[in-house]
């Protein structure tokens, strides 16, 4: 929801990264304030995941120009792990599978990580295991996966879920779901959409990267924005993806200009 | 190089063997004098030594250590911390030589004891196994033992005896400047199933050598699970040698753990003597620092229908180096033998290094055998995805370097055991952020 004069959560102006020499963002401008749901689109390779993992302080992606600004503090400055604990969150495009970790062993980690940041209290594996299973069943998860390694041998839906029982554990500030949707059967994406839905509120953010208006009927966005070749070229309210699904990427290039006036002033 | 044989070493090793202690039996003196004999006509092993490529003992010549003499003065609360929950029967030995007052033997199912004790009660089964199967003629610290061969733990299962916990050998260095020949004998009779743990500890940062040998024999349909854990002082030398016989469908599952040493080196070789036999061995080595940790296996199949699978893993940080050669043997009766190995090395250190070559020689045709190597780092992309869950760098390193050892420690059937692992492994790899 926009809320007017809500604080702002992430301010990027500029933002330039490139790996191994080839600049893949090539400057870009995205300001989120608290209660706010944005998606990002665009073509493959324009460069989405890349803004992602930036955000998130992926060391092999260097940050040529610009500044990023999260509540406040100079995210550049941040090593991953401090970003995560002050509440930025990326379920991955491609979750990473970890043999020999189980995962209710990396939840409570990450879990108990985040906590002791926030001042809060820590839980034992006793603990966690009845908190773990209460979050498990808003994403209509089997308990078998908490004895499973991190990711191994999950299905890609699989996959997604256990990110957003990431973040349904962690309770980020803002969350950037990097094609959540993907790979999810129409009866998994209902219920993730009604997970992310569910902790959503007026003091957080999310960025939803897609290629499908489809997970935009679930989870409502306030601003479709267009990336092309490593910049957002074009951004808009909800009904920019739709406009999006019948013309097709061909007609961004040629309204650049016009869309560009922008949604805010 | 420098040159590995000390002309002094050996000489000064034989003048330290003493005939005999007075009562024995003539036929282990004479055990006793042929391995000396052996050790007389040998030389110690060079790095120009195939089996000995990597593995440099030249300076363990400086230290010509006397055999240890016993010494009374360890209490139970000084080795309290190596105790496992779930054993009823453990073995004691300090500095090589058997504790009484540290052991506990409290099941009469099987006969366990040290060995000048059970040569009095079961001289012919002990005379029919005892240095039948690590055989001294080729290598001079198995003839070492041998002629040094005075104390042992011999465990010895009855047919069809099913002990249910787990049996603790444990072998404790207190001195320093001294060398230990422990000696196991383990034999499990046809239709037995037994748990052993042979265990090497120190209690101080001490240097000392350590040159053991175990035996297990299994009879037709027997099933043993041998844990195997070297956490000795990290200036001792270890060098030891298990051999393994194998019988008609009999099943052997051996996992060595190797934490400690300077130097060490394990010798594992099992032998399918009979058809349908059947082994597991596992190894897992985690080493730093300056240690040099090298496992030989050999697994030799030499009837029909035999089952062997290997899986053996390395950590080595700072300068470490480790080593696993592992040979399989399958000779032309052996048909329809399936063999699998498989050694995968993580390195967390640019200096550290493994060494790691199977060695297959396959003379029959109707087989199934595969192997593989890795050698590897910590993957970046698994560093960051724990990072970007708040994990610090430290601790995403510490967790996985964890998990890849986790693998193995997994498999052993011990809880209490794969606790104290999981806890030395996370030590080893400095983790106190976890
Ligand atoms: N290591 C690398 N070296 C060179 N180019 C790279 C590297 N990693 C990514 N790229 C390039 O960066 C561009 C952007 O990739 P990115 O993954 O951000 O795209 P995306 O918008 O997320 O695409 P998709 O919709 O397919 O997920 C691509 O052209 C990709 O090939
Ligand atoms: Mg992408």
């Amino acid at each position: 929801m926009i809320i007017e004069n809500s604080p702002t959560i992430l301010s990027v102006q500029g933002l330039r990264a490139s790996i191994n020499g080839t600049e893949i963002l090539k400057g870009i401008d995205l300001t989120v304030r608290s209660g706010e749901i944005h998606a990002i689109m665009g073509l493959n390779g324009s460069g989405k995941s890349t803004f992602a993992k930036v955000l998130a302080g992926h060391s092999a992606y260097e940050v040529t120009g610009g500044i990023i600004q999260f509540e406040g503090k100079n995210l550049l400055e941040l090593p991953p792990e401090e970003r995560a604990r002050a509440g930025l969150f990326l379920a991955f495009q491609y979750p990473i599978e970890i043999p020999g970790v189980a995962n209710t062993q990396f939840l409570r980690l990450a879990y108990n990580t985040v906590q002791a940041q926030r001042g809060k209290e820590e839980l034992d594996p006793l603990e966690f295991d009845d908190f773990v299973r209460e979050k498990m069943k808003l994403l209509e998860m089997k308990p078998d996966f908490l004895d499973r390694s991190v990711n191994e041998g999950f299905s890609g839906g699989e996959k997604k879920r256990n990110e957003i029982l990431q973040m349904a554990l962690l309770e980020p500030k803002l969350s950037i779901l990097d094609e959540t949707d993907s790979g999810l059967d129409i009866d998994a994406l209902k219920i993730v959409a009604s997970g992310v839905n569910r902790l959503t509120n007026k003091d957080n953010a999310t960025i939803l990267v897609t290629h499908y208006q489809r997970l935009l009927d679930y989870i409502v966005p306030d601003f479709v924005h267009i990336m092309q070749a490593g910049r957002i070229v074009m951004t808009g309210g909800k009904e920019l993806a739709l406009e999006l699904e019948t013309r097709g990427y061909d007609w961004i290039s040629a309204n650049k200009q016009q869309a560009m006036a922008g949604v805010r002033a | 190089m420098s040159e590995a044989t000390h002309p002094d070493y050996l000489e000064c090793l034989l003048k330290s063997w003493q005939a005999k202690p007075a009562e024995s039996l003539s036929w282990l003196n004479q055990l006793r004098a042929q391995a000396i004999d052996r050790v007389s006509t040998q030389k110690l092993p060079t790095k120009r030594d195939e089996e000995w490529r990597f593995t440099d003992i030249s300076s363990l010549t400086r230290l010509p250590y006397r055999p240890s003499q016993p010494d009374s003065n360890l209490h139970i609360q000084d080795i309290q911390h190596l105790f496992l929950d779930e054993v009823k029967n453990r073995l004691v030995f300090v500095d090589g030589h058997f504790s009484r007052q540290l052991s506990v033997i409290a099941n009469p199912a099987f006969t366990i004891g040290n060995l000048p004790e059970l040569l009095s009660t079961h001289a012919p089964i002990l005379e029919s196994h005892l240095g039948q199967y690590a055989r001294f003629d080729s290598n001079v610290f198995t003839a070492l033992n041998t002629a040094f061969l005075r104390d042992g733990a011999v465990i010895i299962a009855p047919k069809n005896t099913v002990v249910a916990e787990p049996i603790h050998v444990l072998f404790i260095a207190t001195q320093s400047e001294v060398t230990h020949y422990p000696r196991c004998l383990f034999i499990g009779e046809s239709g037995s199933r037994v748990t052993l743990i042979e265990d090497y500890a120190a209690l101080e940062k001490a240097a000392y050598i350590t040159n053991a040998i175990t035996e297990i024999s299994l009879a037709a349909n027997a099933r043993a699970q041998h844990i195997r854990l070297q956490r000795e002082s990290t200036q001792a030398f270890h060098l030891a040698n298990c051999a393994v016989s194998l019988a008609h469908a009999s099943n052997y599952q051996s996992i060595s753990i190797a934490l400690g040493s300077r130097i060490s080196r394990y010798n594992l070789d099992v032998r399918l003597t009979d058809e349908a036999a059947e082994c597991v061995v596992d190894g897992l080595t985690v080493i730093s620092d300056r240690q040099l940790a090298d496992t030989h296996t050999c697994i030799d199949h030499s009837k029909p229908g035999g089952t062997s699978h290997q899986l053996h893993k390395c950590i080595a940080d700072d300068t470490a180096h480790a080593v696993f050669n592992g040979k399989i043997i399958v000779r032309p009766h052996a048909q329809r033998t399936n063999s699998s190995q498989s050694s995968r090395n993580l390195l967390l250190s640019k200096t550290a290094q493994v060494d790691t070559k199977p060695q297959l020689e396959i003379f029959a045709d109707d087989v199934k055998c595969s192997h593989g190597a890795t050698v590897g780092q910590l993957d970046q992309e698994e560093i960051f995805y724990l990072r970007s869950r708040g994990l610090s760098e430290k601790a995403a390193r510490n967790l996985l370097t964890y998990a890849f050892g986790a693998e193995i420690i997994s498999r052993i059937p011990v809880t209490s055991l794969r606790q104290q692992l999981e806890q030395a492994v996370l030590d080893q790899t400095q983790s106190n952020s976890l």
